[in-house]
């Protein structure tokens, strides 16, 4: 395994082969050509999603253009989210100072599009040069009357998922502003959905089936007001796990609400997270519900599922996402298929998803932390996968190398998200894997 | 109706920028460094501006595009990036094994003062840079210019590191092909071909950016111009420049240092640039323009009479960089269309110049503006002032003409969400042929679509 940096020898175990566990939350190494991104770009693809809030980004245009509309949050309401906004600094700026700019240009959009909310987001560049922009927010929420709230996000700052901690703290801000709200008996904020395809909505209707309120999602389709009243729902389910756990966490110590991990991709995890809401509620009626929907679902969706299964049975996978707990979902859902994973990695997955993904997978999968392409191509020759699972810089080195492909990352298209996601994701693996276009390759 | 926001009165903007159109340097050095072979692009900055660079340029493309970054950290920014780019040299050249590493900097790298080229010197001294393995760099602050200065400052900064002048004087025109598609890229080598004349193309994409499928992942595809051609560009008898900004800097860098003249000319888009891209090529190559060229010409020419009853007085919104649309709004011009809105987020005084010449007092209505807050809101303002019946422009446009129900094509940079640019030119003559039947396509499904019953027609 020459092709691959040796400081990375201990983020790559092999499953059976290694005892050790796999090194992680390390900083990737300067020459790498990592997958992971940074700061700013995990504190703008949490807070994205809140629709009726205004997102300015306060540094070069740069970090403005690339974040412009790229991930599907779909709301069903407001736009505003959608739109890219920035200060857009100049030579000029950097030497003396870009404060009055961002005052400017937020008092503009703030009389302009009357927004419940606006987050600014601080991009390197900001940091370096030292604008006080928690001072200009201070300024203008005093003078515009809404919240302006400073995310410290200067993307040397850490990585993507340092700023995933960065928005929860921007969102703790909106969190507990308002008191007036009294939710139902059984409520709850869904967090860490993003809304992406629609598959927030997918959830809701679950949840509404089950009698239970959703207070809040954050972000996906999210609205200011909602956040607001966050704090008022009974318990906290929280989804993708990295990017929201800060979040839940605070909500518990100060709110005293507690929270629960789930995932809604695949049968199983599908299932457990509605079972678990209704076991946290202690309502019979509310699990016979619960029991209820899982029948019917599963009931049509594995006939459904069987000639998919049946063309899938025995063929490879390798995952690579950016979230560990999303990889976990993915192996038991390939495997419902008939599926094997072969290799499975994250950009961000931590000491104990690392485990769980271990105890998971059978002998010999490659289990990796932020890899590169060449490691990525390598490992997918090496134990003859199928099926690659990525984001967008993967699928065209998937597709060069013959194999089917499925984004399961922001720029996917279908929902993945509960049994219907389910259905969708058997689809999408059997169109790409069984595709007739692989036979042409020399 | 996500444009909901923009509104109508057009208001002087000073501090803010709504839906760019524009973006920052190191995307473009990193599209240029692409078109050198056996080249590795770097990032000398945080994580995310080479994830983002290389998201976009996959996005455009749809093809592997690799790119390393110096994974700036908190400690980086406050003691300096030397110590993660000379690490990210050893390890880039221990694992990655490029001919060449092209290294640009970042806001941050650059704000916090890194001096690449003293960086890179002492990577020599240090022993990192192998026999034979080369680093070249480039300023690209991301609060200067656009991506196309970005792209123009890697251009320069390769003839600067590798084109030498031994007075061997070979029979060679360098052509720099400025930022276009790897289909324009080949259509350029296919007319210099034709007429004969042996050249260099600088940055050529072509075969990097638009592989077949092998089943085989190659890090550094077979295409890119190679250091041996890059070195002998300084020997070249003289170099056809296109599009002033993004070829200029290298050309006069070529000049300077070498002494190989240069004329400047536009990207060949439309029928009279690219007349006076054959021209510059025949002076340049000391040919005359064969038969199948003007051949070729006379079929765009054909093309445009026939249908020049459906193009007339067609009012067009564009926006893009400056090269690109300077020559495509005169081929507007030029087939009796009127181009009446124009941005481009790139600065540069010439752009207004120029296009003033272009417009000149064909089309005295029409508004351009380029540099700040030359974006897509005061497109759509313009466009809500008065409409017009076509947009061209890259993908960003899709919500203007969703909003407003006007027919769009796409060209430009990026494109994220149609095939094709890097497949067919819009270069040449040929190329003119297919933006004419880009947009008649558009504008023809549009009067199919809403034409009443008894209006209908079969032959159109």
């Amino acid at each position: 395994m020459n092709q691959f940096l040796k400081d990375r020898e201990t983020q790559i175990v092999t499953k059976g082969k290694h005892s050790a566990e796999i090194a992680c939350e390390k900083k990737s190494l300067a020459g790498s050509v990592s997958q992971r991104a940074c700061v700013f770009c995990g504190s703008r693809v949490v807070l994205y999603p809140i629709a009726d809030a205004l997102h300015v980004i306060h540094g070069p245009v740069g970090c403005a253009s690339y974040t412009w509309d790229i991930r599907g949050a779909l709301s069903s309401g407001p736009q505003l989210h959608r739109l890219s906004f920035t200060t857009d600094l100049k030579e000029r700026d950097v030497v003396f100072g870009g404060e009055k700019k961002l005052y400017h240009a937020l008092c503009e959009l703030i009389d302009k599009h009357q927004p419940k909310a606006a987050f600014v987001f601080s991009t390197c560049i900001i940091g370096v040069i030292g604008d006080d922009v928690e001072a200009v927010c201070r300024q203008v929420t005093r003078e515009k009357g809404i919240d302006v709230i400073p995310v410290m996000s200067e993307g040397f700052n850490g990585t993507k998922k340092d700023g995933y901690k960065i928005a929860c703290g921007a969102l703790s801000k909106l969190v507990g502003t308002d008191d007036s709200y009294k939710p139902s008996k059984y409520s709850i904020n869904i967090l860490g959905d993003f809304n992406l395809a629609g598959e927030l909505w997918i959830l809701a209707e679950y949840y509404k089936k089950l009698g239970v309120e959703l207070v809040s999602c954050m972000t996906g389709d999210g609205r200011v007001e909602q956040i607001r009243r966050a704090h008022k729902a009974t318990l906290n389910v929280v989804q993708c796990s990295g990017s929201m756990v800060h979040l839940a966490k605070e909500m518990k110590e100060k709110y005293g609400i507690p929270f629960m991990k789930v995932s809604y991709f695949g049968i199983e995890d599908m299932s457990d997270a509605l079972y678990e809401v209704a076991r946290f509620f202690k309502d019979e009626e509310m699990m016979q519900n619960a029991r209820e929907l899982v029948r019917e679902e599963i009931s049509q969706l594995l006939p459904a599922l069987q000639p998919y299964r049946q063309k899938l049975e025995g063929k490879k996978a390798a995952i690579y996402v950016g979230g560990a707990f999303k990889a976990i979902s993915l192996v038991k859902a390939l495997r419902l298929l008939g599926m094997k994973t072969v290799v499975v990695g994250s950009q961000t997955g931590n000491a104990d998803d690392y485990k769980l993904l271990k105890e998971l997978c059978d002998d010999g999968t490659i289990i990796v932390d932020d890899s590169n392409p060449n490691e990525l191509s390598e490992f997918v020759k090496l134990t003859g996968a199928n099926l690659f699972i990525g984001g967008v810089k993967e699928r065209p080195i998937a597709h060069k190398l013959g194999l089917g492909f499925c984004d399961h990352n922001h720029e996917r298209k279908e929902a993945l998200a509960g049994y219907v996601g389910m259905m969708n994701f058997a689809k999408e693996v059997y169109a790409s894997v069984t595709s007739p276009v692989w036979k042409f390759i020399k | 109706m996500i444009l909901r926001h923009t509104t109508k009165e057009v208001k002087e903007r000073s501090a803010l920028t709504v839906n760019p159109a524009k973006t920052c340097q190191p995307i473009g050095a990193m599209y240029a460094a692409l078109g050198v072979h056996g080249c590795l692009p770097h990032s000398h900055g945080s994580q995310g501006c080479c994830s983002y660079h290389r998201s976009t340029l996959t996005r455009h493309y749809k093809e592997p595009v690799m790119a390393s970054t110096s994974s700036f950290t908190e400690g980086s920014s406050v003691f300096g990036g030397q110590a993660n780019l000379l690490q990210a040299i050893d390890n880039i050249f221990g694992i990655y094994d490029p001919d060449i590493i092209a290294v640009h900097s970042t806001c941050l790298s650059e704000t916090i003062g890194d001096d690449l080229g003293q960086i890179v010197g002492k990577a020599k001294d240090d022993g990192k840079i192998p026999e034979g393995k080369h680093v070249v760099q480039a300023s690209t602050p991301s609060y200067v210019g656009s991506h196309v200065t970005g792209y123009a400052n890697m251009v320069e900064a390769f003839i600067k590191y590798f084109s030498f002048n031994t007075n061997e004087k070979i029979r060679q025109v360098n052509l720099l092909s400025g930022w276009v598609e790897p289909s324009d890229m080949r259509e350029i080598k296919r007319i210099t071909e034709m007429m004969n004349i042996k050249s260099v193309l600088f940055p050529d994409t072509s075969d990097v950016l638009d592989t077949p499928m092998t089943g085989k992942y190659q890090m550094y595809p077979k295409g890119g111009t190679t250091v041996d051609e890059i070195v002998s560009m300084g020997n070249s008898m003289k170099t056809v420049a296109m599009g002033e900004w993004c070829s200029k800097k290298a050309a006069i860098m070529l000049d300077n240092k070498c002494k190989v003249p240069f004329s400047l000319t536009d990207i060949p888009i439309g029928l009279s640039a690219t007349d006076r891209f054959v021209q510059a090529l025949s002076t340049a190559g000391k040919v005359s323009i064969p038969d199948s060229i003007s051949e070729e010409r006379g079929r765009l020419v054909d093309v445009i009479t026939d249908m020049h009853q459906y193009l007339y007085g067609k009012r067009v919104a564009l926006w893009g960089d400056p090269d690109t649309l300077l020559p495509l709004v005169e081929f507007l011009v030029d087939i009796d269309m009127k181009p009446v809105y124009i941005v481009s987020g790139t600065p540069g005084k010439a752009f207004e110049k120029r296009m003033a010449e272009v417009l000149g007092e064909k089309v005295p209505e029409a508004k351009f503006k380029n540099g700040p807050q030359a974006d897509m809101f005061l497109m759509h303002q313009w466009i809500k002032e008065e409409p017009v019946d076509l947009l061209i422009g890259n993908t960003y446009g899709k919500y203007i003409s969703r909003d407003e129900g006007i027919p769009f094509v796409r060209m430009g940079f990026p494109i994220l969400d149609r095939i094709g640019h890097s497949y067919f030119p819009t270069v040449g003559y040929s190329g003119a042929i297919r933006i004419l039947e880009k947009m008649l396509g558009v504008l023809m499904d549009r009067q199919d679509a809403t034409a009443p019953e008894e209006s209908f027609e079969l032959v159109m």
